[in-house]
């Protein structure tokens, strides 16, 4: 637990020391805009003259087809700021996403006819803005770049040297640079379909977005933390009993799931490691075999077994409501979730352990077993914490998984059954965070800003795990000792 | 600890140590034998449905009813095109989006972990960090937000769009990759530099041949991602012609209230094809990530 603690006042020291120790990012940023304006302000005339025509000052130099694709660059972002990005970035910093939802035909004095003009769309508003907003980033990266390149031209000048030729710089792209080839296409993947849309989403979090303000039609504005206050207050529009809720089961869920999986497996790994044992292989393919059918095939199959009329009742001529039970805050589903959730997963668990078992040193037990240790006794003091010690970090990362778990309580139940007396906000008795998330995405009644919410605290939760993780581990701080 | 000790002799004086074992054998044999016929029942009753031809495929209430009938009939009706199914169509639909995702996927995670992995520059870390923080979202946060994005381009319902999600979000799941570019010596590398090689020779024709082994692994692991996934496509495809396999047998017995009764054995034949093709899949895949990718990772 102490070293679970001093992580986190490691990080919050390092958090700190980021944004005002000494050498923080304000005053790194600082030191180096400082620096830059000053070698710009004694640099040489073409450098001064990029600063505001990207491109000139490299053509100047001879480097004529660099100073024409930046010069471009320059130009395309220019038009697509004046027609397009510029209107939205001014409306994201105007404090109001829209101002008018309506559609109407408005008098146009200067043709003299009625136009039909469309009404604000906060939606479309925010996405364009934001993507805007990422254009004048990539815009800004791609400015100081060519900044950058005529200051190295006014060194390799002042020493008397000559400026790289576009085919010399083509060459860098394949040999010390060929990074940027490499990641460019990834990265840009993700910017699109990643960083984008987080970003988007996390913006709505701060928005009043949800079926009664659905653009086109009506808007949706700023509304601070607004939604965070409702996720912690009780009455009114907080849910915070609601979401404690969620979050208990959530917990507890990844908990049993992953101590379920991981002590049984163990434990079945052991037994079919046992000396004298026969059949392992045969043992072993029983298990694995459940691995080889896809996991959703698995659980919509589980999902028609464990239904109400499903074969599971008929064969033991019981009417028990598996995966719809009430009572009892939804215990039978629940406990049905996680028996389903072994029979998945044991059979991943005794592969990896089957292979760590084995390298545990026999002397140890034989030791052990020379100073009377029964069956029990070894597997509590050996086995137990060498593979504790082992799959450590391998556990947190399963936890987290399962906090984001969402096919097996989505295929199963749903997130069901449907409890209107204790969960308001879309939420059902079953549900994770994450699958109470989707729902509120994708049902009937959207609310697009507490979804965004949920998503930020998963994060939060997932990242903190994932820090201790991190800490931990070795892998990270050594990865150049492999070599 | 006198009592237990006292109390263990006393047992051995009565079983007798060899005795003891075999009891002990015997009972793990029993549980072992117990849980097994649990892990494979389900399967079972998947295949048995399957191939279980009863004159009107309604719902299963009974497990051997009297006019039993086992054969291939579910998977000719699985074939026969119908308006709400459309199993080869659907199979077609899936290769296609797997092949193209798994090409450029396998490419982008090759290069993403050369690059970390070979390359020293000064935005390494900083990427680095931040990728793992963008692995940390859940993935169904920005998922409705893709689909509003892809909605503004007009690319709902289209197989291209899932290919290209599919490969955009590939470069965060660079680690294992790295990690295997990580434990290949370096010294063919360095000696290839030395006799003028550029980088992009090197990655290209030392070190992709030597990561053989993870080249198959990610092949085959993004190969197999779209037959699984059904979360997204869900999300942007509504259009039958368009599904994937994973969708399509998820609407077949979600679809209604009738769907089930009347889809269910012909969902398990197909349900079963699916199954036998990825196995066969995990089972090529077993072989090179159980010797070799883990055999590097740990060297």
């Amino acid at each position: 637990m102490n070293k679970v603690k001093s992580a986190f006042c490691r990080f919050g020291n390092s958090v700190k020391e980021f944004f005002a120790g000494e050498d923080s990012i304000f005053r790194r940023i600082g030191r180096k805009v400082k620096r830059a304006v000053l070698a710009v302000w004694h640099g040489s005339l073409a450098t001064k003259l990029s600063c505001l025509v990207m491109g000139l000052g490299q053509a100047m130099r001879g480097q004529i087809v660099k100073g024409i694709l930046y010069f471009l660059v320059e130009v395309a972002f220019v038009l697509f700021l004046v027609f397009f990005g510029g209107n939205y970035i001014g409306q994201i910093f105007s404090g109001h996403l829209g101002l008018n939802a309506d559609s109407e035909e408005v008098w146009n004095p200067v043709t003299g006819v009625y136009e039909f003009v469309k009404g604000d769309n906060s939606f479309l508003i925010l996405l364009y803005g934001v993507v805007s907003l990422i254009m004048l980033a990539l815009f800004i990266g791609i400015w100081v770049l060519n900044v950058r390149g005529n200051l190295e031209n006014d060194g390799i000048i002042k020493e008397g040297g000559k400026v790289a030729t576009f085919k010399q710089d083509c060459s860098k792209f394949l040999n010390k640079k060929f990074y940027i080839p490499l990641l460019v296409l990834p990265l840009l993947g993700l910017l699109i379909f990643t960083v984008m849309p987080l970003i988007f989403m996390i913006l709505i979090a701060f928005t009043n977005y949800d079926y009664q303000h659905t653009p086109p039609g009506k808007l949706f504005d700023w509304v601070g933390f607004a939604n965070f206050g409702n996720l912690l207050s009780i009455g009114g529009s907080g849910f915070f009993l609601v979401f404690l809720r969620v979050l208990a089961w959530t917990l507890i869920w990844a908990f049993f799931a992953t101590f379920t999986n991981y002590f049984f497996g163990m434990i079945i790994a052991l037994m079919i490691n046992k000396k004298g044992i026969k059949l392992k292989k045969l043992w072993r393919t029983m298990f694995v075999i459940a691995i080889a059918v896809p996991q959703f095939v698995t659980l919509m199959l589980m999902n028609k077994i464990l239904d109400d009329q499903g074969i599971l009742n008929v064969i033991l001529g019981t009417n028990i409501h598996w995966l719809t039970d009430m009572n009892n805050a939804a215990i039978i589903p629940r406990i049905t979730i996680i028996v389903v959730n072994m029979w998945i997963g044991i059979p991943y668990t005794l592969l990896m352990c089957s292979g760590i078992l084995m390298n545990i040193p026999a002397e140890l037990y034989e030791a052990a077993r020379l100073d009377g240790a029964n069956p029990w006794q070894l597997f509590r003091s050996i086995t137990l914490p060498y593979m504790l010690q082992v799959t450590g970090p391998y556990l947190i990362t399963q936890f987290v998984g399962n906090i984001n778990n969402f096919n097996v309580i989505w295929l199963l139940t749903k997130g069901g059954p449907i409890d209107l007396g204790n969960y308001t906000n879309n939420a059902q008795a079953t549900d994770l965070l994450v699958t109470w998330l989707y729902r509120l995405t994708t049902g009937d009644n959207p609310q697009y800003n507490i979804a965004s919410v949920i998503g930020i605290i998963v994060f939060i939760i997932c990242a903190a795990l994932s820090l201790i993780t991190y800490n931990r581990s070795n892998a990270v701080k050594n990865e150049e000792d492999f070599q | 600890m006198d009592k237990k000790i006292s109390d263990r002799s006393w047992k051995e004086k009565l079983f007798g140590q060899k005795s003891r074992t075999a009891v002990a054998n015997g009972f793990i044999y029993v549980v072992l034998a117990v849980l097994g016929v649990l892990w494979i029942l389900p399967i079972v009753y998947l295949l048995y449905t399957a191939f279980r031809v009863t004159p009107d495929t309604g719902i299963i209430n009974s497990l051997f009813p009297k006019d039993l009938q086992l054969g291939f009939g579910n998977f000719v009706e699985l074939f026969r095109q119908t308006e709400n199914r459309k199993y080869l169509l659907w199979f077609g639909n899936t290769l296609l989006v797997a092949t193209c995702s798994c090409a450029i996927t396998t490419l982008f995670i090759l290069m993403v972990s050369y690059a970390f992995s070979r390359m020293r520059f000064k935005m390494r870390r900083p990427l680095m960090n931040v990728m793992l923080i963008l692995g940390m979202f859940p993935g169904f946060m920005s998922m409705i937000a893709v689909y509003f994005i892809l909605k503004a381009v007009g690319l709902l319902n289209s197989l291209f769009a899932l290919i290209l999600v599919y490969s955009a979000g590939a470069a965060l799941s660079y680690y294992i990759c790295k990690g295997f570019f990580d434990t290949l010596p370096r010294s063919l590398e360095e000696a290839a530099i030395l006799d003028g090689a550029s980088q992009i020779v090197v990655f290209f024709k030392v070190t992709l041949p030597l990561a053989k082994p993870i080249i198959v692994y990610t092949i085959l692991t993004s190969f197999i991602a779209p037959w699984c996934d059904f979360i997204f496509v869900n999300t942007i495809i509504n259009d039958v012609n368009k599904y994937t396999l994973a969708l399509g047998l998820y609407r077949m017995i979600n679809a209604g209230p009738a769907s089930f009764d009347e889809n269910f054995t012909v969902f398990c034949a197909g349900a079963t094809i699916v199954g036998a093709l990825i196995s066969a899949l995990f089972i090529a895949m077993q072989k090179y990530y159980v010797e070799d990718v883990t055999g590097g990772a740990v060297k």
